[in-house]
C-alpha cells in the first residue's frame, strides 16, 4: 500500500511513537467466567510488535473469550488486559486494530460491495466527533495548515471520504488482490475470498495490529493456503498478527510463537517447540497429536 | 370526566395534579414549541401552494385546494416514504424486521395514555406527542431488556409489544365510550387524521430522523454489517443501538397517522426487501427502497383516495405487489451475473511492505 497523504496517517504514526516500548497485548493475571467458573484463569500473555502469535487449544478453551478480553470487548473479574499500553477497556484508537472474524453476521444476505466494506475501515478517520488537528486540536491545526484542516474536518463532521481515503481502500484491495471484485456484493464471494476482503479493511485502516477469530473456518484448501501467505506478508511487512486457530499445522507452519490455552496457558513459546512438547497432549487430551503433514 | 370510577383512578394516580399546575404546563410545553411550530407550519403553507400549483397543472382531483387533508396526507406520505425505509434498511440487516411491530404496538398505547391524560385532568397534549414519548422509551427498554437478560431479540421485542398493547387496552377499558371511538382511528390509519398539527409533527420527526442518519451512517453500517468489528474500531455499538431504535420508534409514530398501528410496520420492511433483491450496493439499496417506497405510498394514497378504500392497507398492498416484482427482476440479475466471473488478483506483498516502512515500525 502507498504511502497516503491524509492526516490520519500522520495520527496513527504519532500514536505509534507514542505507544513506543510498550507491548501491544499485556494480560497480567487476567481471569473470567460467564457464570462463577471461570472459563480463562490466571492468564498472563505479552505480545510484542511485530510478533506473529498463535492462540490454538480445544473447543471450549477460552481462545475467543481472552480474545474478547485482549481487545476489551469484556473487562477481565481479576488481573488487567492492556492494549497499546492503555486499558483495554477504554483503548479508543480503535484503527490501531483490524479484527477479522469467522463471518460477519449480515454479509451473506445485505447488499453491500466489496469496496463499502473495505471502505469502513476508514471510517474511525471520518466519523463524527474524530475531528482531526492532532494534539493541537481543531483550532491549533488551523494555524499549522488552514485548508487542510478545514477540509478535513468538514469531512469529518459530514462522514464523507476524502480522495486519500479512497485511494488507501483501493490500495488495500489491490494488496489482497480483490480489485476486480471491488463493485461485487460480497455475499457472492467465496470464504476465502470473503476474509482477503476483511483483511483489507484492516488494511484500509491502517491496523498495527491484526485479531484473526479462526479466520479459515469454512473456507477451501487452496484458498486456506493463499490467507496464510497474505498473512506472512503483513507480518514480515511489521504488522503484528494474533491468530486464534484450531489448525494446528498452519499455526506450526506459519506462526513465530504458540500460545496453548484449556482455561490457563500450558504453552507459551516458539512454534517448533511446541511441536516438541507434550503440552498438545496436557491440553488437547492423550489422543491429540500432529498428523503427518499437518492436522490435529 | 363523567365516570366516578374514572375519577377517582385519575385522582390516585395524579394526587399532586391540580387545575393550575395542569395549565402551567400546558402554557410551557406550547411556549418551547411554538417557535418550532410556527415555522413547521410555514412549511406547510408553502406545500399547500406548491399542491395548488399541481392540482392546476394536473387536474388531479385529491390535490384540489379544497382538500387540504389530502394536500397534508400527500406530504406525510411523501416522509414516510424517506423515512421508513432509511431506517428500515439498517433493522431489516440486523434482522430486526419485526421491531417497527413491537415499536407500533406501544405507540399504540402511547396515544392511550395520551387520550387518557386528556379526558383525566384535560393535559391538552397530542395523542402523537405522547405516543413518541413512550415508543421511545419502549425503544430503550427493548435494549435494556437485551442487554441486561442475554435475551434474543425477538424474546424482549414480544415482551415490549405484549406490554404496550396490554396498557393500551387497559387505558382504553378505563375510559370505555369516550376513547374507543378515537383509537380506531390510530389502528388503522386514515388519510382524513392527517392535520395540520400531526403533519407538523410528522415534519419535525421527519428532519430529525434524516439528520440524525446522515451524521451517523457510517456508524449505523459498521454496526449494520459487522457488530464485534465495529466495536473493536472504538464504535460504542449499544449506544448506536439506542439510536437505531429511538430513530425507529419516531419513524413508527410518523407513519401511524396514515398507516394505522397494525401496517405501519410493513413499510418499515417491504420497500427494504425489495431493494435487497435488486441492489447491489448498500448506497444503492438504500435509494431504491426510498423509491419503491414512495412508488407504493403515492400509488397506495391515489388509490385510497378514488377508490374510497383505507390507505394502509392499499400502500402495503402496493408494497408486497412491488416486492415480488422486484424478487423476480433480482433472479434475473443473478442468473446474468453468474456468467461473468473475475479472475482474483495476486497478493502484492511490496505494497505492503512498502506501507510498512511508510508507518515507522
Amino acid at each position: 500500500m502507498s504511502a497516503n497523504e491524509t492526516d490520519p496517517a500522520a495520527r496513527a504514526s504519532a500514536a505509534s511513537d507514542a505507544g513506543a516500548g510498550d507491548p501491544v497485548i499485556d494480560l497480567s493475571g487476567v481471569t473470567f467466567g460467564y457464570t462463577a467458573t471461570p472459563v480463562v484463569e490466571d492468564v498472563s500473555l505479552t505480545v510484542d510488535s511485530g510478533e506473529y502469535v498463535a492462540v490454538v487449544g480445544p473447543n471450549g478453551s477460552g481462545k475467543s473469550t481472552l480474545m474478547r478480553l485482549m481487545l476489551g470487548l469484556i473487562g477481565p473479574d481479576a488481573g488487567a488486559a492492556r492494549l497499546f499500553g492503555e486499558d483495554a477497556g477504554r483503548f479508543d484508537d480503535g484503527e490501531r486494530v483490524g479484527y477479522v472474524a469467522q463471518q460477519a453476521t449480515a454479509a451473506e444476505e445485505m447488499p453491500i460491495t466489496v469496496r463499502e466494506v473495505v471502505k469502513m475501515g476508514r471510517f474511525p478517520y471520518v466519523a463524527v466527533g474524530n475531528l482531526p488537528g492532532g494534539d493541537a486540536g481543531v483550532v491549533g491545526g488551523l494555524f499549522d495548515d488552514p485548508v487542510g484542516t478545514a477540509r478535513r474536518t468538514a469531512n469529518a463532521v459530514s462522514g464523507r471520504l476524502t480522495a486519500g481515503d479512497w485511494r488507501i481502500v483501493d490500495d488495500a484491495l489491490a494488496t489482497v488482490g480483490m480489485s476486480a471484485f471491488a463493485d461485487r456484493r460480497i455475499g457472492q464471494l467465496s470464504g476465502g475470498q470473503r476474509q482477503r476482503v476483511f483483511i483489507a479493511r484492516a488494511l484500509a485502516g491502517e491496523a498495527d495490529l491484526l485479531v484473526l477469530d479462526e479466520p479459515t473456518v469454512g473456507v477451501d484448501a487452496e484458498s486456506v493456503d493463499a490467507f496464510y501467505d497474505l498473512l506472512d506478508a503483513l507480518n514480515a511487512a511489521g504488522i503484528t498478527v494474533l491468530l486464534i486457530e484450531h489448525d494446528l499445522s498452519a499455526v506450526v507452519e506459519h506462526a513465530d510463537r504458540v500460545v496453548c490455552l484449556n482455561r490457563e496457558v500450558y504453552f507459551d513459546g516458539p512454534a517448533d517447540e511446541f511441536v516438541e512438547s507434550d503440552a498438545l497432549a496436557r491440553a488437547f487430551g492423550a489422543g491429540a497429536r500432529f498428523l503427518a503433514g499437518g492436522g490435529e | 370526566m363523567s365516570d366516578p370510577l374514572t375519577a377517582a383512578l385519575a385522582a390516585w394516580l395524579f394526587p399532586a395534579v391540580n387545575q393550575s399546575a395542569a395549565l402551567a404546563l400546558q402554557g410551557g410545553l406550547a411556549g418551547v414549541g411554538e417557535t418550532v411550530f410556527g415555522a413547521l407550519l410555514w412549511v406547510l403553507e408553502q406545500w399547500y401552494w406548491l399542491m395548488d400549483w399541481a392540482h392546476y397543472l394536473t387536474g388531479l382531483e385529491m390535490l384540489n385546494p379544497r382538500y387540504r387533508y389530502m394536500q397534508r396526507a400527500v406530504l406525510v406520505g411523501l416522509c414516510i416514504g424517506v423515512m421508513a425505509p432509511l431506517i428500515g434498511t439498517f433493522l431489516v440487516h440486523r434482522q430486526l424486521a419485526l421491531i417497527g411491530d413491537a415499536l407500533a404496538h406501544t405507540a399504540f398505547a402511547g396515544v392511550a395514555v395520551g387520550l387518557f391524560l386528556n379526558a383525566v385532568i384535560d393535559l391538552g397534549v397530542s395523542p402523537y406527542l405522547t405516543a413518541v414519548v413512550v415508543a421511545m422509551i419502549a425503544a430503550l427498554f427493548i435494549e435494556l431488556i437485551s442487554e441486561t437478560t442475554d435475551a434474543y431479540n425477538d424474546v424482549s421485542m414480544a415482551i415490549v409489544l405484549s406490554t404496550g398493547f396490554a396498557l393500551g387496552t387497559t387505558l382504553i377499558s378505563i375510559n370505555a365510550g369516550g376513547l374507543a371511538v378515537g383509537v380506531n382511528q390510530f389502528l388503522f390509519g386514515s388519510l382524513s387524521t392527517v392535520s395540520p398539527q400531526s403533519a407538523g409533527i410528522l415534519l419535525a420527526l421527519f428532519a430529525v430522523i434524516v439528520g440524525t442518519v446522515a451524521l451517523t451512517r457510517n456508524q449505523l453500517l459498521y454496526v449494520t454489517f459487522d457488530e464485534t468489528a465495529a466495536a473493536v474500531s472504538g464504535i460504542s455499538v449499544n449506544w448506536y443501538n439506542r439510536v437505531m431504535v429511538m430513530l425507529t420508534a419516531m419513524v413508527v409514530v410518523g407513519a401511524m397517522q396514515i398507516m394505522g398501528v397494525i401496517l405501519v410496520a410493513a413499510m418499515l420492511v417491504v420497500p427494504v426487501a425489495g431493494a435487497t433483491q435488486v441492489s447491489r450496493s448498500f448506497t444503492e439499496s438504500i435509494v431504491v427502497s426510498v423509491v419503491l417506497a414512495e412508488l407504493a405510498v403515492l400509488l397506495g394514497i391515489g388509490v385510497a383516495y378514488y377508490g374510497g378504500v383505507t390507505a394502509g392497507g392499499v400502500i402495503v398492498l402496493v408494497a408486497v405487489g412491488i416486492y415480488v416484482c422486484a424478487v423476480a427482476v433480482g433472479k434475473l440479475q443473478s442468473v446474468r451475473g453468474e456468467a461473468e466471473t473475475p479472475e482474483m488478483g495476486s497478493i502484492e506483498t511490496d505494497g505492503v511492505e512498502a506501507d510498512a516502512g511508510a508507518r515507522g515500525d
